[in-house]
C-alpha cells in the first residue's frame, strides 16, 4: 500500500502508534499505567485538548490566532479579580464572565479580519500583545494569589466525578459539541468550504465574514474557559501564565492532521494530537528522563507530522501513460 | 416562443476607469439555448456576474418571470434558479461530491443537523439524471475536469436551476466529454430550463445554440436566432470591423536542423518523445486535452523532471535541469497558464518583460533602470502592446496585452527555439490574428517554433509540420500540404472514433 | 535575431515611460507614514522626558534593539518571499550556547563569533532544506525547529548558565565600538555607537542596495509576488528560498554572539520571545505578509520608531507589557487606518 493510501486511516495510525507508545512506556514504568496517573495526565491535558480544537476551527478557515494564550491569561486573569474582589459572586456566573471575556477579545480578532480584511497572523499578533499587556493594567501590576482567590472557585477543577476530574468531563463535552458542530452543522461545514476554496464559497452562497467571525468568537470563548480552568487549578493569576502556550496549541494542531493551508481537520484527529503531546509532556518525568528533553522531543514530533502530513496532501501524480494508468503509479525506469 | 424565462433590461455597470456594460438588454427563453458571444472584455463576463448575484447593477434590473429581482449576493442568485458553470471549476477538492452539490444548502434533519443520508441519496440521484457515473461519496480532487464540469451540472439542477449559464465549459474537454455535454444541454432544454452557452468557438455555437447575443465594448450589438446569422457576420460583429484570414500564413525559408530531442522519457506523463526541429519552421504539437504536449515540453524545458532523453541543439548535447539552463542553451517556453505561470500580474510591465533576462541589464553590481526601459520600449513597441505607461501594473491590462507582454518577456532572452503553450486561449479574435501574424514573422527572423494547440484550424493554418501525440507518446507526423484534418484528428483519437 | 519592424500597431498611442508622479502617491507611502510616526514619537517623547535626547541615553537605547533589528534584516528578505522563520530566536539560544562553551575552552573574541555564525547557518540549512527540499510550510516547519533547537540547548545546558567569556568578547558586547569624539562646535561631534548598532546600519544599507538595485534582489521580488511565474521564468526560486533560510540562520547567529556579550551571560531561556518582536517589526515596516512587497528602509523606520517608543516610555518607568499594549494597538492601527478609509493598500 502507497504511503498515499494509508494516510486515509491517518487517525487510526496515530491512535496506533499512541497505544503502542503508551503501552512501551507502560511496560518500562508500569505505575505510568496507573489509573491515578492517567487521571493526572488527561487532566493536564484537558486544557490542550480544548485550545487546540478551537485553533482548529480557525485554522480550517486558513487563519491563525496567535493571540490564544494571553487571551487565556486575561480572561482567567478578569475571572480570578471577580473570585477576588467579589467572592459572593455564583461560581457558574465567575466561569461565565470569563467565558463572556475571552468571547468579546475573539470577535475583537473576527472583526478586524473581517470587516477589514487585515491578515490573521497581523491581527493576531498585535491582540497578543495587547491582551498580555491589559493584564498589568488591568490588576494594577499586581497577581492574583491562591489566598486571594474563593475556595469554591479554585475546588472545583479538582473535583472527581466517576473517576475524572471536572475539567477532563469538560473537556469531554467540549470535544463532542465540537463534533457535532463540525460535522452536523450547516455552518461547520461551512467552515470547511471557507477555507477550502473561499471563492466557491462565495458563489455558494456562504458569508465568508460571519463564518470568521463564528471561528474567532469560538477559538475566543474556548480560551476564556480555559483561561478560568488554568488559574483555578494552578491557583495563581498573571501575566506571564500560558507565555509561549499558543505555539504549543499550534503544535498539537499541526500533530493531529489539521493543514496550515485551511480546510482540512478533524477532531479526532486533533485530540490524538493534543493527546501525543500531552503524552510527551507527562511522561518523560516518569520514564526518568529529564524534562530539558520535553522541547526536543516536542520539536522532532512536530517536524515528523509535519512531513507526514505533507506527504498525505501531495496532489497524485499525472498518469497519462497507459502504462501509468494500469500500475496506478510511476513506471519502473 | 413562450414567455421569457429572465430578462436583462438596460443593465449597466462601471468600474473605476472602466465602463463594464452599458444599456445591455437580452432574454431568455424557457427551452432554448442562447450563445452569448463577444471577444474578451466585451462584458461577457460582468453579465454572468450579474446575473449570478456577484455584482449589482448600477443602472437597469434583472426581471424573472416578469418580477423584477434584487440579488445582494450569490445565494439570492441561488434561489432565483440561476446558476452557472465556469470554465475552470470553482469548487471543494477536500470535500466529497455530494458536499459539493449541496455546499450552501445543505439538507437537515431533526435539530437541524445536516441529514448525511439524505444528501447522499439526493446526490446520486442527480447525477444518475445527468448519466454521470460518479459515486456521492468520492473525493473531488480524484475526479477529472470533465467529471468535475458534470459535478457542477448537479449542482445547478439541485437548486432546481431554470438559467443554467456554461463559460467556456469546453475548453478543457475531450471531443467525447463535448458530446456528452451537449447531450446533457439538449436534456436541459428538454425540461424546460434556459441554457447561456458562452464559448469562442463557432463550431459549436452553431451546433448548440438557437438564439445569440453579441456584445462588444460593453454594449449588445446584436441579437436573434442563430439560423439568421453566419459566423463572417458574428465576428464582424464582434470585432466591430472586417477580419480577412485570421491565420496568414507566410512563406519562409526554412533551414537546417536546429534542435533534435530523442527518447525524451517521464516516469508518469510521457514517453519516447522525440523529433527534429529546423530554423524558421513551426513544428505544430496537436493532440487531445491530456495527451502529455505540455508535459512534455515542460521536461524540454527543465521545469520538470525527466528520466529518460537526450537534447542536442545546435550540434551540441545539452543537459537541462532547470529552466535557467534552458534559457542559457536558447530555449523558451511561454505558458499556456498565463496568470499563474506566464506573468506576474502585481509587478508592472517592464519588470515582466526584463525578468528571464536580467543578467544582461546589469551593469557592475546594479540593475541598470535605464537599460531595462530601452528594451522595455523596444519589445513593447514591436509587439504593439497597449498600456498607459512601461510602469503599469500588468493586472490591469487586457488578456491579449498580458500575453504580448509575456510572448516579450521570453523574446527578450533572445531564443534559438521557442515553445509557444496554447498562445490564443482565451484571447479574444482581434489580438488572436495578431498574435498568429507575429508567431510566422518570429519564423521568418529564424527562429524555430513549436506551436501546442488544440485548434485545429490554428494549427493547420500555422504548421509547416505537425506531430500529433496521444496518451503520452507520438503517434504520427503530417507535412504541410501532404494532411487532412480527418487524418491528424484520426491519430489524435486513436481513429476509433465514429464518423462525425 | 533582428528586431523587425513593429507591427501595424494603432498609432493613436503613445506608451509613456512612467506614470505621471503625483504628490499624493508620494505621501501615501507606507515610508512616508513611518517618518511621520517617527518624528510624532521623538516630539512626544522629548516634551516628556528631558532625558531622551541625550546622547549617551540613545545609544544606550539601541543596545536594546540591535540584536533584533539584525536579525529583522533576513526576516523582511524571508517574509517577502512568502517564508517566515519562527525560530530564530532558538537558533539565538543554541548559538549562544555554543558560545559559552567554546568560551570556557578558551577561544579568543573572532573566533566566538565565528562559532556562532557557524551554527546559526547550519540551524539555517536546515531549515532551508525542510522547507524546499522537502516542500513543506515554513511556518509550521520553524514552529518545530524552534522547539527542536531550543530543546536541545535545554537538553545540553538543563539548568546552567554560562558566564566565563573573555573580557575583548565582553567588551564588544557592552562598550561603544566608535567612540564619543567632541569638536570644538557644540552642535558638531561623533556620536557614541555601539558595535551591535553599528553592524545593523551597515547591514540595512548593504540588504537595502541589494533588494532593490541589484538582479537577486528584483528575483526575491518576484518570487514574493509569484512564485511559479517566477520559477518559469529561469529563476532558481528553491535555491534562493533556501539561501535565505541561511542567511536568517547566520544573522541569528551573529545576534547570539552580541546578546552574550552584551549580557555577559546566557541561559537556555535567552531570547525568547524575539521571533514575534521580530516579526512585529518586519511587518509594521511594510513588508506585506502576502509577499513580493516592501522596503528595507521600512523596515529600518519601524525598528527606529519601535525602538524609540521602547526607550521612551522605559523612560518614564513604563512596564514592559503596557509597552506592548502600544505597539500592539500601533500595529493594528497602522494597517487598519488605510483600509478604513477605502484605499487599496499593500496588503
Amino acid at each position: 500500500m502507497t504511503l498515499r493510501a494509508l494516510m486515509k486511516f491517518r487517525e487510526l495510525i496515530l491512535a496506533g502508534i499512541l497505544i503502542v507508545g503508551v503501552a512501551a512506556i507502560g511496560a518500562y514504568q508500569p505505575v505510568f499505567l496507573e489509573w491515578e496517573n492517567i487521571s493526572d495526565l488527561l487532566t493536564e491535558t484537558s486544557v490542550l485538548f480544548m485550545m487546540a480544537l478551537a485553533q482548529m476551527v480557525v485554522i480550517l478557515t486558513r487563519g491563525i490566532d496567535l493571540s490564544v494564550a494571553a487571551n487565556l491569561a486575561l480572561s482567567g486573569m478578569i475571572a480570578a479579580l471577580i473570585s477576588q474582589y467579589y467572592p459572593e459572586t455564583p461560581l457558574v456566573l465567575m466561569i461565565a464572565a470569563g467565558v463572556l471575556v475571552g468571547l468579546l477579545l475573539g470577535l475583537l480578532n473576527g472583526g478586524l479580519i473581517a470587516f477589514l480584511g487585515i491578515p490573521p497572523i497581523v491581527v493576531t499578533l498585535g491582540t497578543l500583545a495587547i491582551y498580555r499587556g491589559m493584564i498589568i493594567i488591568i490588576a494594577g501590576g499586581d497577581q492574583v494569589n491562591a489566598s486571594e482567590m474563593g475556595e469554591e472557585f479554585q475546588a472545583f477543577p479538582k473535583l472527581v466525578v466517576f473517576g475524572l476530574t471536572t475539567p477532563v468531563w469538560i473537556a469531554i463535552v467540549v470535544s463532542v459539541l465540537f463534533y457535532v458542530f463540525l460535522n452536523y452543522s450547516r455552518p461547520g461545514r461551512a467552515l470547511y468550504a471557507v477555507g477550502g476554496n473561499p471563492v466557491a464559497a462565495r458563489y455558494c452562497g456562504i458569508d465568508q465574514r460571519r463564518q470568521e467571525l463564528l471561528a474567532y468568537g469560538i477559538s475566543g470563548a474556548v480560551s476564556g474557559l480555559c483561561g478560568y480552568l488554568w488559574v483555578a487549578r494552578y491557583g495563581v493569576a498573571y501575566s506571564e501564565i500560558a507565555n509561549g502556550y499558543e505555539l504549543t496549541v499550534i503544535a498539537a494542531c499541526v500533530i493531529g492532521g489539521v493543514s496550515i493551508g485551511g480546510g482540512v481537520g478533524t477532531v479526532p484527529g486533533t485530540l490524538l494530537g493534543a493527546l501525543f503531546l500531552g503524552i510527551v509532556m507527562t511522561a518523560l518525568p516518569v520514564m526518568q528522563i529529564s524534562p530539558f528533553w520535553q522541547m526536543a522531543i516536542s520539536g522532532a514530533v512536530i517536524l515528523g507530522a509535519v512531513v507526514i502530513n505533507a506527504r498525505a496532501e501531495q496532489r497524485p501524480d499525472k498518469l497519462i501513460l497507459p502504462e501509468a494508468r494500469r500500475l496506478g503509479r510511476k513506471v519502473p525506469a | 416562443m413562450s414567455e421569457p424565462i429572465l430578462t436583462l433590461s438596460g443593465v449597466s455597470k462601471s468600474f473605476p476607469g472602466v465602463r463594464a456594460l452599458h444599456n445591455v438588454s437580452l432574454t431568455l427563453h424557457p427551452g432554448r439555448v442562447t450563445a452569448l458571444i463577444g471577444e474578451n472584455g466585451a462584458g461577457k463576463s460582468t453579465v454572468v456576474k450579474i446575473l449570478t448575484g456577484i455584482y449589482r447593477p448600477d443602472e437597469g434590473e434583472v426581471r424573472i418571470g416578469g418580477a423584477a429581482r434584487h440579488f445582494s449576493s450569490p445565494r439570492d442568485a441561488w434561489a432565483a434558479g440561476i446558476a452557472a458553470i465556469h470554465q475552470e471549476t470553482v469548487m471543494f477538492d477536500e470535500l466529497s461530491v455530494a458536499e459539493n452539490i449541496f455546499m450552501g444548502h445543505m439538507p437537515v434533519g431533526g435539530a437541524r443537523m445536516v441529514d448525511w443520508a439524505e444528501m447522499r441519496s439526493r446526490a446520486t440521484e442527480l447525477l444518475k439524471r445527468i448519466d454521470a457515473p460518479i459515486p456521492a461519496a468520492y473525493p473531488l480532487r480524484r475526479l477529472s475536469v470533465a467529471q468535475k464540469h458534470l459535478v457542477e451540472i448537479a449542482r445547478a439542477l439541485s437548486h432546481e436551476a431554470q438559467v443554467v449559464i456554461m463559460d467556456e465549459p469546453t475548453a478543457a474537454l475531450s471531443a467525447n466529454e463535448i458530446d456528452d455535454l451537449f447531450r446533457i444541454v439538449a436534456q436541459l432544454k428538454a425540461e424546460g430550463r434556459a441554457v447561456v452557452f458562452i464559448s469562442h468557438k463557432f463550431d459549436e455555437v452553431f451546433r448548440i445554440a438557437d438564439d445569440f447575443v453579441c456584445l462588444r465594448d460593453g454594449e449588445k450589438v446584436g441579437d436573434g436566432p442563430i439560423s439568421g446569422v453566419t459566423p463572417p457576420q458574428l465576428v464582424r460583429m464582434m470585432v466591430g470591423r472586417p477580419v480577412d484570414q485570421v491565420f496568414p500564413k507566410r512563406d519562409v525559408p526554412i533551414g537546417d536542423v536546429i534542435l533534435k530531442v530523442e527518447g525524451l522519457s517521464n516516469a508518469t506523463e510521457y514517453a519516447d518523445v522525440s523529433f527534429e526541429l529546423r530554423k524558421g519552421e513551426i513544428l505544430g504539437l496537436y493532440g487531445l486535452i491530456g495527451a502529455g504536449r505540455t508535459e512534455a515540453m515542460q521536461g524540454l524545458f527543465g521545469i520538470t523532471p525527466i528520466t529518460r532523453g537526450k537534447v542536442v541543439l545546435e550540434g551540441r548535447e545539452i543537459a537541462i535541469a532547470s529552466p535557467s539552463d534552458a534559457i542559457a542553451a536558447g530555449i523558451s517556453y511561454v505558458p499556456e497558464d498565463r496568470q499563474d505561470q506566464g506573468a506576474i500580474l502585481s509587478l508592472g510591465i517592464r519588470e515582466n518583460i526584463t525578468l528571464a533576462n536580467l543578467l544582461r541589464h546589469v551593469r557592475g553590481l546594479f540593475l541598470s533602470r535605464a537599460s531595462e526601459r530601452d528594451e522595455t520600449r523596444r519589445l513593447g513597441n514591436r509587439l504593439a502592446i497597449k498600456a498607459a505607461n512601461w510602469e503599469q501594473r500588468l493586472g490591469e491590462l487586457s488578456g491579449g496585452n498580458q500575453q504580448k507582454v509575456v510572448i516579450a518577456k521570453w523574446l527578450a532572452t533572445h531564443p534559438k527555439v521557442i515553445v509557444l503553450d496554447e498562445p490564443t486561449k482565451g484571447i479574444d479574435i482581434g489580438s488572436k490574428a495578431a498574435v498568429h501574424e507575429f508567431i510566422g514573422e518570429l519564423a521568418a527572423d529564424g527562429l524555430a517554433v513549436i506551436l501546442i494547440s488544440s485548434e485545429l484550424p490554428e494549427v493547420m493554418g500555422l504548421a509547416d509540420r505537425v506531430i500529433v501525440m496521444k496518451e503520452g507518446r507520438i503517434v504520427d507526423e503530417f507535412r504541410r500540404g501532404a494532411w487532412s484534418a480527418e487524418g491528424i484528428v484520426g491519430a489524435a483519437t486513436g481513429a476509433h472514433r465514429e464518423a462525425a | 535575431m533582428n528586431v523587425g519592424a513593429p507591427l501595424p500597431a494603432e498609432s493613436r498611442y503613445t506608451v509613456l515611460d512612467a506614470p505621471p508622479r503625483r504628490i499624493r502617491d508620494v505621501l501615501l507611502r507606507w515610508e512616508v507614514i513611518l517618518v511621520i510616526l517617527l518624528a510624532v514619537t521623538i516630539v512626544v517623547n522629548t516634551m516628556v522626558s528631558p532625558y531622551f535626547l541625550d546622547v549617551f541615553n540613545l545609544a544606550d537605547a539601541t543596545f536594546n534593539f540591535s540584536e533584533k533589528a539584525i536579525i529583522a534584516l533576513a526576516m523582511a528578505f524571508l517574509i517577502l518571499v512568502r517564508q517566515i522563520d519562527l525560530s530564530v530566536a532558538a537558533i539565538v539560544a543554541l548559538a549562544a550556547m555554543g558560545i559559552g562553551y567554546a568560551a570556557e575552552a578558551g577561544f579568543g573574541p573572532l573566533e566566538l563569533f565565528a562559532v556562532a555564525i557557524l551554527i546559526g547557518l547550519l540551524c539555517g540549512a536546515f531549515n532551508g532544506l525542510l522547507v524546499t527540499y522537502a516542500g513543506l510550510p515554513s511556518i509550521v516547519v520553524t514552529i518545530g525547529t524552534m522547539s527542536l533547537f531550543r530543546g536541545i540547548t535545554q537538553v545540553i545546558l538543563g539548568d546552567q548558565a554560562k558566564t566565563k567569556y573573555p573580557a575583548g568578547y565582553l567588551d564588544l558586547g557592552q562598550s561603544y565600538f566608535i567612540k564619543m569624539q567632541e569638536t570644538g562646535i557644540s552642535w558638531l561631534f561623533v556620536p557614541p555607537v555601539p558595535l551591535s548598532f553599528l553592524i545593523f546600519l551597515v547591514l540595512a544599507v548593504i540588504f537595502g542596495i541589494f533588494l532593490h538595485k541589484t538582479r537577486v534582489g528584483r528575483e526575491l521580488f518576484a518570487i514574493g509576488s509569484n512564485p511559479v511565474a517566477a520559477r518559469f521564468s529561469g529563476i532558481p526560486v528553491n535555491r534562493l528560498i533556501f539561501l535565505l533560510f541561511v542567511l536568517s540562520g547566520i544573522l541569528s547567529g551573529l545576534a547570539g554572539a552580541l546578546l552574550t556579550a552584551r549580557l555577559g551571560s546566557m541561559r537556555s531561556n535567552i531570547a525568547v520571545g524575539w521571533e514575534l518582536d521580530i516579526v512585529t517589526m518586519v511587518i509594521l515596516g511594510g513588508v506585506s505578509i502576502a509577499g513580493g512587497v516592501g522596503s528595507i528602509l521600512g523596515v529600518v523606520l519601524a525598528v527606529f520608531v519601535l525602538g524609540l517608543v521602547t526607550f521612551g516610555m522605559s523612560l518614564n518607568n513604563i512596564p514592559g507589557q503596557v509597552v506592548s499594549v502600544y505597539i500592539g494597538a500601533l500595529l493594528i492601527a497602522v494597517i487598519a487606518i488605510p483600509r478604513l478609509f477605502g484605499r487599496a493598500r499593500r496588503f
